[in-house]
């Protein structure tokens, strides 16, 4: 066990702050430190693409495919100096971190070479199809299916269905659905994942007007949606091994890049609890500093998910790690909002605009939601890592 | 940066835990727990002797095997499991590692070999009879051959058995300008033997029976002094940053094996015709559980990585302090949560007496005290933060 990075290592930082720096001040001043996921949109994909050009988009990746085979501890040098700089939230994480990994290690050698490079150089936006009115919580129980058609350009899936809650998906040019490709199956047996594109007549997307006033979540309806019989990952039945393993991406490297952004709503918080008198109070600093335990313990439990993965085993930290982060961020949310009291609550402007701290607070409401409610996890970790007797289901 | 355990570490801590599940066992607990001192001396024998275990994360120019506080972590984190009472943690993790931070002396160093061949048993006094951190009830003056203490020391783990002590002092001797100081006058770091003209030992029973505190009173007992002026301060609190890492470790320990314990026994009992372990109610809380020992387990490696560069000067003073203080807050908060729980989820048996859930509550409230309770570190955090540094007026 060691903490310290090499010289080598320290050089590599030395350039990627560098780089980060010049973009943070220069080109891309205008969305330094925006917290919501949808506003200046445009500006942010072009960002992806700037990252992409100067391949340090997907760092981790071969290079084939535009990364630069980083190591673990060049990652997460990147992650940090990425959130010091106060460069935004990455609009394209979805495919950069969830599609993409999962193409590269399920997918075959035609989907990673059609998809990689456009998701690591920021031409192609990627969405996530898995949660349905009815398939929430129970993700298996998913009802949108789809049938092989063979038509005039050889073998293609046709997709009818509707998903929900699908994050960006107004800006995404592919989704990964999971749906029914066997009748007569249930549960997880018979589903398929499929890489369907986005812009077409078949699909719909209706933005959902989330409590924070933003639309970043969406309906998605398939209507005779079209993909090509080939861009199926895994075997077709097959899918649910697959969609699990996107899950397991979800505990993977993206999370220092998201520990840095709590780094720096926790840094908002204490400027806030300093400037307002709220530090003075004993109450309030007992909570900052147990905040900032939690942070701290975050990143060294990313960091021993992470050490581990390297040698292809997934310990009982991972499963832990979503519980931890999601009711860590909704206890930051709300003592955001103790901290800086009634004027957080006052909006700005027509359009519901709220300062960043109180934005944290909605936001944060989320966390335990998505991704696998907390009683979720909770379920998760007790029946896979403790083996407890699992949930019976009602129906089956 | 590498942050999973070597080979070489996962050997030293799969040979203590079969040391120690078949020597160390509850029911042999119990029984010293019922003796007035509370000690094994055939377990300690082996534990110093046999294995080496007191000498193992101490230098080679003292006597030891030179590994770190890694290592140590992960022994620690073993008698932690079994609620080994005898002193490897007071003597090496407390004592031992407030001398490795205060400078080389011949005494120093003696009293290390006498640590790492288990030949001897140091403990550390740092408290008064209040408990609390930074209250310190023993002071240092001008003797008649030389530098005395005067005054009380309590809550002195394993103090009762120890054969030397380190002791931090208030500095009151002239040359350092006696009493007037005020909140000014600074901070001393002695060693007294047991056998000193002047100095009581007083064992002390505590809630937590598995090991005794110990009471000392100094009138005029001669010592030798190892750290003063500047440096005294700056030992002591270093010294104490290195214990809470250590006690932190003990506490992962005893955490995870009381979780397992409740785990496995919601495994067993069934009610309404089902194992317990199939309600939601108690998975959810065994859930609960298993983040907080997941992060005790990260935030320890951490920290006790933190002390092995400390030594090796690679990293500075601040972040050894925020490492200590955030992993004595996050294991005693953890520890004392998951006991309560183990108890809750128990049920009656669990409030019983010859059940060991009670052995592992109480022993969570004896560490989380020790060294500082929670609160104490969160508002050393807060500073350390940065909270105070620039306040509206």
């Amino acid at each position: 066990m060691k903490l310290g990075f090499t010289p080598a290592e320290e050089a590599f930082r030395a350039e990627c702050a560098a780089w980060l720096d010049a973009q943070m001040g220069g080109p891309f001043r205008d969305i330094r430190g925006i917290m919501s996921q949808t506003h200046l949109a445009d500006r942010r994909m072009e960002w992806e693409r700037t990252l992409g050009a100067a391949r340090y988009s997907v760092i981790g990746w071969p290079s084939k495919f535009g990364g630069r085979d980083a190591t673990l501890a060049e990652q997460v040098i990147f992650a940090e100096e990425y959130a010091r700089s106060g460069a935004p939230g990455r609009v394209g994480h979805l495919g950069t971190e969830l599609a993409g990994p999962t193409i590269l290690h399920f997918g075959n050698d035609l989907q990673r070479e059609r998809f990689l490079l456009p998701i690591a150089r920021g031409e192609e936006f990627w969405c996530q199809g898995y949660s349905e009115p009815n398939a929430g919580s129970d993700l298996s129980n998913v009802r949108t299916r789809a049938r092989l058609e063979h038509g005039p350009d050889g073998a293609e899936w046709v997709i009818e269905g509707q998903k929900i809650w699908t994050s960006l998906a107004q800006f995404a040019d592919w989704c990964f659905v999971v749906c029914r490709t066997e009748e007569g199956t249930s549960g997880p047996a018979g589903i398929s994942y499929l890489l369907v594109p986005m812009r077409q007549k078949g699909v719909t997307v209706k933005p959902i007007h989330q409590m924070t006033g933003d639309a970043e979540f969406n309906e998605v309806f398939f209507d005779g949606a079209r993909t090509r019989a080939e861009y199926c990952v895994g075997k077709p039945g097959e899918g649910w091994k697959v969609a699990m393993g996107t899950l397991a991406f979800e505990r993977g490297v993206s999370t220092l890049a998201q520990q840095m952004t709590f780094r720096n709503e926790l840094d908002k918080v204490i400027e806030a609890a300093k400037s307002n008198g709220a530090a003075r109070d004993p109450l309030i600093r007992q909570r900052i500093a147990e905040a900032w335990v939690g942070l701290r313990i975050m990143r060294y439990s990313a960091l021993r998910m992470l050490s581990r993965a390297t040698t292809g085993t997934l310990g009982p930290e991972a499963l832990t790690y979503k519980l931890h982060w999601a009711s860590w961020r909704k206890k930051l949310g709300e003592l955001a909002m103790d901290v800086v009291g009634a004027p957080g609550e006052l909006c700005h402007g027509a359009d519901y605009e709220l300062d960043d701290l109180p934005y944290l607070y909605l936001m944060s409401r989320s966390d335990t939601i998505y991704g696998g409610t907390n009683q979720i996890q909770r379920n998760i970790i007790a029946e896979r890592a403790l083996g407890l007797p699992k949930e019976p289901r009602g129906d089956r | 940066m590498q942050f999973s355990l070597t080979e070489d570490q996962l050997m030293i801590r799969d040979a203590a835990r079969e040391f120690l599940s078949g020597r160390a066992d509850i029911a042999r607990l119990r029984k010293q727990m019922a003796t007035p001192e509370a000690h094994d001396a055939e377990l300690w024998q082996a534990v110093s002797g046999e294995l080496g275990w007191t000498g193992l994360a101490l230098p080679e120019s003292v006597g030891g095997s030179g590994l770190g506080m890694v290592e140590l972590a992960l022994l620690l984190e073993e008698t932690g499991r079994c609620l080994y009472g005898g002193p490897l943690l007071a003597s090496v993790g407390f004592a031992g590692g407030m001398l490795l931070e205060a400078p080389a002396s011949e005494t120093r160093d003696a009293l290390l070999a006498r640590i790492a061949s288990g030949e001897g048993v140091a403990a550390l006094a740092v408290t008064d009879d209040t408990g609390r951190p930074g209250s310190v009830g023993v002071e240092l003056v001008d003797g008649s051959a030389g530098p005395a203490l005067r005054g009380h020391a309590s809550f002195v783990l394993n103090g009762n058995i120890a054969d030397h002590f380190v002791v931090v002092a208030r500095d009151l001797r002239a040359a350092r300008g006696g009493a007037d100081g005020g909140a000014a006058v600074g901070l001393a770091l002695v060693a007294v033997d047991r056998g000193a003209a002047g100095l009581t030992v007083q064992s002390l029973t505590a809630m937590d029976l598995t090991r005794r505190y110990a009471r000392l009173t100094f009138d005029a007992s001669a010592v030798t002094v190892l750290a003063e002026g500047a440096e005294g301060a700056a030992v002591v609190a270093r010294g104490m940053q290195v214990a809470q890492v250590a006690l932190a470790a003990e506490q992962l320990g005893a955490m995870q094996a009381v979780f397992e314990l409740t785990t496995g026994y919601t495994q067993q009992r069934v009610q309404f015709g089902r194992k317990i372990g199939s309600f939601q109610a108690i998975k959810h809380r065994l859930a609960d559980m298993m983040v907080v020992c997941e992060a005790a387990r990260s935030a320890v490696y951490y920290a006790a990585c933190v002390v092995d560069e400390h030594r090796a000067g690679t990293v500075g003073p601040g972040e050894l302090a925020e490492a200590a203080a955030l992993v004595k807050v996050h294991c005693s908060a953890g520890f004392h949560d998951v006991a309560g729980n183990a108890i809750q989820l128990h049920g009656g048996i669990g409030f019983t007496w010859e059940y060991d859930a009670h052995l592992y509550f109480k022993r969570a409230r004896a560490t989380l005290d020790l060294l500082g309770a929670p609160q104490h570190h969160r508002e050393r955090i807060a500073t350390l933060i940065g909270l105070d540094a620039t306040e509206a007026t």
